[in-house]
């Protein structure tokens, strides 16, 4: 009898839970607040400041899509999620959206039953020599030993990359990031293996950068973005188009400078229907009209929060590269606001 | 007497030697050196290793720690700093320096601070009469608030939620008076099911009414603005003051003739030291959020505030049964000669001497407990490790390693070697042995 009181409980939260899960926009309208997954520390992407208040490229898109549905970028919880417990936790309902570097996977998407909604970043895995050793491309790296991060990706794609090309290799197994610095500047492993914008970012806080090179070659793709749970086609859609919105500002000159002159109305059918002055996007998604022109007003465009966060002027220093607009030469690519 | 020998035996001295010192072998620094330090070769080598490394690790910290930069920004402004001067980098405590708030107090409101640090002072008073025993004994009265005045000070909110919770134990403790005529059994059985029916059936309406009449309450803080020490302590007395009782129940419970009681601590106590501390915590922040119902949001550190504890006092249980286990036959014959009942029996005799064995092993597991809480880095709540982690990837800190680490390290050491001194302080207090 208790057993089955029990199982019957489950059994009914368990299909609560199924039910609940398509009303993500509800559940935030009315919490009043964005849960949102980020890592509990990637220098540029999502950190805290002195003040406690979260910053970065990550923390970027989840303050525009608190903007965009709840008028208020600042109604954004921040959950510090591990590697670990990351998946656990957007797949559990603890947080709406995780946008945590995470990369794009077939098995992650398909099997752990995520949307990913788009492409913030696009990273690739790297190298970073001292310059002293005087190679100058990743197949010179035969015998070398290598700090890596243990169970991850990278180390995956390590073991592919050096038996593709028939080279030998010393892992030295590491926890952290911070731990990577230490054993790499002490000489404990020639090389530092990880994706190309932490490898900048690290080598950035170096006490003399120049002496470190980053190699030319990236041997893997690392397609960085946001991720919601199955189920809930409105709330995906919803975190894709704010993603699409920032980054289709940047392609037609959206800035947060000219930003409230061009929400008045311009002569460009695109953007009046970007910023709600024509068309009824915003009412398809059960968000009012104005639902880009927050979303692009707390930090600017796509192109602006790169710049501020990450870009070259930042101490960590990334060239657009990839993550140029299409028409830039990268691979930045917003599907038409029609 | 000398003169009596003076002409009889030649050899006998006439006077007494003036006292000499003793030789230097044998005195002074030299002596206790040699009884020390170079007491055979195998000591001789020992020592002169050990001041080998001794000197190793000044060489290396000292100017490190000699070059220290307290008034910095940023890593780069000590390496600024340094190079002005021309030296080799040092130690930059910029970080502790700039960061402090945030290890000590996580993301908590600034303009709150002094709710935590309140809670702290006023710990001092709620433990002393549990401490020493010259602290004035009607001060166990505030120990017994203090709990819920801790929560009220940290959490905030409507003043009503701790006074219901209060009143449950009050409950629990009329009924234990009340029914005691009827026997101790019964009364010890509506002592654990009042207050179990007040918190689910009567203590919400109750709050909510009380609120909307007196509505008392101080800003409310959410759990996720915690973090830092104030993780670490929260977690670590609550656990550790939740765990003590909760052993001594079990470790009874084991002994108990009572097959279903028996039992269900056997089992208890076994499946948690049968699994690693992280498991339980990665159920409580991630597995339990599947079996509770979308919606109810149960407190993160509330969920790990109780695994640590169930977890400690599992470990806590089988301390204690070898306290009890240390305990001759005779105490326990003595104590049902003198016609004490159950639970007078183990308070007035058997557990004094059961919990005064076992200190040791009750404060080693505090400590471990307290360190233990560092692990809650793996579930993503900021501790001062994770904190670490979080303000080493800002574009100011990165490539700060050892400062934070001992920093952390020092007040970590701060708290266990006071819990360690104190427990030495207690043994000596309660020996009544004649050794």
């Amino acid at each position: 009898m208790k057993k089955s009181v029990f199982l019957g409980t489950l059994a009914v939260s368990a299909l609560a839970a199924g039910i609940a899960s398509a009303q993500t926009l509800e559940e935030v309208t009315s919490r009043g607040e964005l849960n949102c997954g980020v890592s509990t520390g990637v220098n540029g992407f999502s950190a805290p400041d002195a003040n406690g208040v979260w910053q970065g490229f990550d923390v970027a898109v989840c303050r525009a899509i608190a903007a965009a549905v709840l008028d208020d970028s600042m109604a954004v919880n921040f959950v510090p999620t591990t590697g670990q417990t990351r998946f656990t936790a957007l797949a559990s309902g603890e947080v709406d959206v995780l946008s945590r570097n995470t990369t794009w996977t077939f098995s992650r998407d398909v099997d752990l039953r995520f949307t990913f909604t788009g492409i913030n970043y696009y990273d690739g895995q790297g190298f970073m020599v001292n310059r002293n050793l005087g190679v100058s491309s990743s197949t010179e790296l035969d015998g070398a030993t290598v700090c890596i991060q243990t169970g991850t990706t990278t180390e995956l794609n390590l073991a592919d990359y050096f038996r593709v090309n028939g080279m030998n290799y010393e892992p030295v197994p590491i926890e952290t990031n911070a731990e990577a610095q230490q054993q790499y500047l002490a000489g404990a492993c020639d090389v530092y293996t990880t994706d190309v914008s932490g490898l900048a970012a690290t080598r950035a806080s170096f006490e003399a950068p120049g002496d470190h090179v980053i190699l030319p070659e990236v041997i893997s793709k690392e397609p960085l973005g946001p991720a919601v749970r199955h189920g809930d086609d409105q709330w995906a859609d919803i975190v894709r188009w704010v993603l699409n919105a920032l980054i289709a500002a940047e392609e037609l000159g959206v800035t947060s400078a000219n930003l409230a002159e061009l929400a008045a109305g311009t002569n460009n059918p695109e953007i009046n229907r970007l910023l709600g002055n024509e068309g009824n996007l915003g009412e398809m998604f059960g968000l009012d009209a104005e639902w880009a022109v927050r979303a692009i007003a707390v930090a600017g465009n796509y192109g602006e929060i790169f710049a501020a966060n990450i870009g070259e002027a930042t101490p960590i220093g990334l060239a657009r590269g990839l993550n140029a607009q299409w028409t830039q030469g990268g691979l930045m690519y917003s599907p038409p606001f029609r | 007497m000398s003169d009596l020998h003076a002409h009889t035996v030649a050899y006998v001295r006439e006077s007494m030697i003036p006292e000499q010192v003793a030789p230097v072998t044998e005195r002074g620094a030299v002596k206790w050196m040699r009884e020390n330090l170079f007491n055979g070769w195998l000591s001789t080598i020992l020592t002169v290793l050990s001041l080998l490394v001794v000197f190793w690790i000044v060489a290396d910290l000292g100017p490190w720690l000699m070059r220290s930069v307290w008034d910095a920004g940023s890593l780069s402004e000590c390496r600024r700093i340094w190079a002005e001067a021309g030296q080799p980098a040092g130690a930059c405590w910029g970080v502790i320096n700039d960061r402090l708030h945030q290890l000590l107090f996580g993301f908590y409101p600034p303009h709150l601070y002094w709710r935590p640090v309140l809670a702290l002072v006023l710990m001092i008073p709620a433990l002393g009469p549990i401490l020493y025993p010259w602290v004035p004994r009607k001060l166990i009265w505030f120990s017994a608030v203090y709990p819920f005045l801790a929560y009220f000070l940290l959490w905030g909110g409507s003043i009503w939620l701790p006074v219901t919770a209060a009143m449950g134990f009050v409950a629990g403790g009329a009924a234990l008076v009340l029914l005691r005529p009827l026997g101790t059994l019964p009364a010890t059985i509506a002592a654990f099911v009042v207050p179990v029916i007040w918190w689910i059936v009567a203590a919400g309406p109750f709050a909510a009414v009380m609120t909307q009449i007196l509505p008392i309450g101080i800003e409310f803080v959410r759990s996720d603005r915690f973090g830092g020490f104030l993780i670490s302590l929260v977690i670590g007395v609550s656990g550790i003051s939740l765990s003590l009782p909760l052993g001594i129940l079990l470790a009874l419970g084991r002994q108990s003739d009572m097959v279903l009681i028996k039992s269900v601590c056997v089992i208890f106590i076994e499946f948690i030291r049968g699994v690693p501390l992280i498991t339980l915590l990665f159920t409580a922040s991630l597995l339990l959020n599947y079996f509770l119902p979308p919606g109810t949001s149960f407190d993160l550190i509330l969920r790990v505030i109780i695994m640590v504890t169930l977890f400690a006092a599992a470990y806590m249980a089988e301390v204690i049964r070898g306290g009890l286990a240390a305990l001759p036959r005779g105490q326990y014959e003595a104590a049902d000669a003198l016609g004490l009942d159950y639970w007078k029996a183990q308070r007035l005799i058997i557990m004094p001497q059961a919990l005064k064995i076992a200190i040791p092993g009750i404060v080693n597991t505090f400590i471990g407990l307290f360190k233990d809480t560092t692990l809650v880095v793996f579930i993503g709540l900021l501790d001062p490790i994770g904190l670490s982690n979080a303000i080493r990837a800002s574009s100011d800190w990165q490539g700060i390693y050892w400062e934070l680490f001992i920093f952390i390290g020092a007040v970590f050491f701060v708290f266990c070697f006071g819990m360690s001194r104190y427990s030495m302080y207690l043994e000596r207090r309660l020996r009544t042995d004649h050794r």
